[in-house]
């Protein structure tokens, strides 16, 4: 085992513990922070497997959006400052039944990808080159283009349908009566 | 190994290399050793450097508003940021009851570490930039989402409404002007095809990307200003609002943390500016010597700068709701229309040429003209609606009025 390897294993233990704190921590602010180290973990992971424009991505994307978050847990949920109660509620063993079968599933789908089958590491190509690659192949009719338009399709409804939802009703009414 | 007037930075970079290989270390503990002196001395810079931005800050300030500024401590005043810096030093650091003590105190690290982690890829001068990496740009925008994450755990660890308020004033801001500046970002990087920094500045050989789209250098400037909260977008710590904002509850050597993220955040954004629209270290003759590089940086920097404290000291602070309409009813709809009219016009024309100079720029005058036409019939519809309120109020008093003669 070399250095490399134990920093990931360490890193990947401090991101699992961090994920499990996630569910059982008492305070949903600090359910939030511990968000953040485990998708900063994510990131660290990223980088160790010499994907660097997915680790920025990742920062980028997430620990921003958890600020967010944040100021809604603040906002949307009762006493959210103060010491609160647990949080697991009687459905915990769904859930954990759901992540175990998702776990499970995920495994089973990258264990049937041939590049993990062999025993040579794939990625010996230049940084450069696979952003390039990963670029294009978003807009390749043969490879991702469609998933990919279908989620940007998804998030553009998404959008539309969280703005319809904001909408105050009867407000058209009411500028017609102040005017 | 003779000193290389061509390449003082990577002649320096070898000697030290020799230095350390002749104490007998392995190859792996040089490489190990030599980027973390350049991590601790890129950082260590960029915060000494903040105690000259302040004084800098305070006296231009002065000037503006006809008044000295500091003149006490040292030749006018150089030193007096020093004195200040003991003064925070030596006070109480205080934490207040009931604060969350992990993030309250993680607060102002993660505030200086995401300012000074953008030095990291910032081209300096020819052959000298922390790191090299191919998403540079990407690489700034990330590490500021980290400020933005310390200012959020400030507001909410300090136990304190005004704290809290100011923390959210500060993440609506930051999360909204975020948008319009990294569409406006997209646009250097669509000229240069590279998201990498030193990539950037070399493409901006012939001509600065200023040039080419006054645009997207605008909103980047504006919008930058904006994610940094200085005035006029000061709202997080408006003091007749919401006190102080974010930073209430600290004191001593935490407060001055925020303090010093603040500042010289302003310059850091101003360092951006320069090379993403400026050309960074170009200049004549800065290829061959670079140290004349590492000055035309320094100089396009300052003078960013300049204007940065010229807005502080001019303009007023705006409201909550005209901040709000600027960033999405203009900047972002003007951001997306620059990108897309840039890669428009970076098709029509692919040689570096005068034809490509002149092509995007009337493209962002026809864009210039689009976006005053817009604005023209916006302020026309705006003035005939108060015009109307107005007229049929007037109508009513006067309407009521003649009844009784």
């Amino acid at each position: 085992m070399t250095s490399l390897q134990l920093v990931f294993l360490l890193i990947a233990a401090g991101t699992v513990f961090a994920a499990l704190m996630v569910v059982l921590s008492k305070h949903l602010v600090h359910a939030a922070l511990w968000l953040i180290l485990v998708l900063a973990g994510i990131a660290v992971l990223f980088v160790l497997l010499n994907a660097g424009f997915l680790a920025v991505v990742q920062v980028a994307v997430y620990i921003d959006a958890i600020a967010i978050l944040i100021i809604i847990v603040v906002m949307l949920t009762q006493r959210a400052m103060g010491p609160t109660k647990m949080h697991v509620n009687r459905n915990w063993g769904v859930a954990l039944l759901t992540a175990i079968v998702l776990f499970a599933g995920l495994l089973a789908l990258f264990n049937q990808m041939p590049a993990l089958q062999s025993q040579a590491p794939p990625f010996a190509l230049d940084a450069e080159i696979l952003l390039d690659d990963l670029g294009l192949s978003l807009v390749d009719t043969d490879r991702y283009i469609i998933p990919f338009e279908v989620a940007s399709v998804l998030l553009l409804a998404a959008l539309i349908g969280s703005i319809m939802i904001a909408w105050p009703r009867g407000s058209a009414s009411e500028e017609e009566r102040e005017t | 190994m003779p000193f290389d007037i061509n390449d003082p930075f990577v002649w320096f970079g070898e000697w030290f290399r020799g230095l350390l290989e002749n104490l007998g270390l392995a190859p792996g503990a040089v490489e190990f050793i030599q980027t973390l002196l350049g991590a601790f001395v890129l950082g260590t810079a960029a915060l000494v450097a903040t105690f000259f931005l302040i004084w800098a800050e305070r006296k231009l300030v002065a000037r503006i508003q006809d008044r000295l500024g500091p003149n006490r401590v040292g030749p006018y005043g150089i030193f007096q940021t020093f004195a200040d810096a003991l003064k925070l030093v030596t006070k109480e650091l205080i934490t207040p009851t009931g604060a969350d003590i992990v993030p309250y105190n993680l607060a102002p690290l993660l505030a200086v570490m995401s300012v000074v982690g953008v030095w990291a890829v910032i081209p300096l001068a020819p052959r000298l930039t922390g790191s090299d990496i191919n998403v540079g740009v990407l690489y700034a925008v990330s590490i500021g989402a980290v400020g933005t994450l310390g200012i959020m755990l400030a507001g909410m660890s300090s136990n304190n409404k005004y704290a809290l308020l100011g923390a959210f004033r500060t993440v609506a801001q930051m999360l909204s002007y975020a948008v319009p500046m990294v569409l406006a970002l997209l646009v250097p990087v669509l000229l240069a095809g590279s998201m990498g920094m030193v990539q950037i500045t070399e493409a901006q050989h012939a001509y600065w990307f200023i040039v080419l789209t006054p645009f997207a250098a605008l909103i980047f400037f504006i919008s930058s200003i904006a994610e940094v909260g200085r005035a006029p977008f000061d709202l997080l710590e408006a003091e007749s609002e919401i006190v102080a904002g974010f930073n209430i509850e600290y004191s001593g050597l935490r407060f001055g943390m925020f303090f010093v993220a603040e500042f010289l955040h302003a310059f850091t954004i101003s360092a951006l500016t320069a090379t993403l629209f400026l050309g960074g270290w170009q200049g004549p003759g800065a290829s061959e010597y670079p140290l004349l590089g590492l000055l035309y940086f320094f100089v396009k920097t300052t003078a960013v700068y300049f204007v940065v404290i010229w807005i502080r000291g001019s303009f007023p602070r705006v409201r909550i709701d005209q901040m709000n309409s600027l960033n999405w009813k203009l900047f972002t709809p003007i951001a997306l229309a620059a990108l897309m009219f840039t890669a428009v016009a970076e098709k029509m024309v692919t040689e570096f040429s005068l034809n490509r100079m002149l092509v995007h720029l009337g493209s962002n005058l026809l864009l210039f003209a689009i976006v005053l036409t817009a604005l023209r019939s916006y302020a026309r519809a705006r003035r005939r609606e108060q015009e109307g309120l107005a007229l049929r109020k007037s109508n009513l008093q006067t309407g009521s009025s003649q009844t009784q003669p």
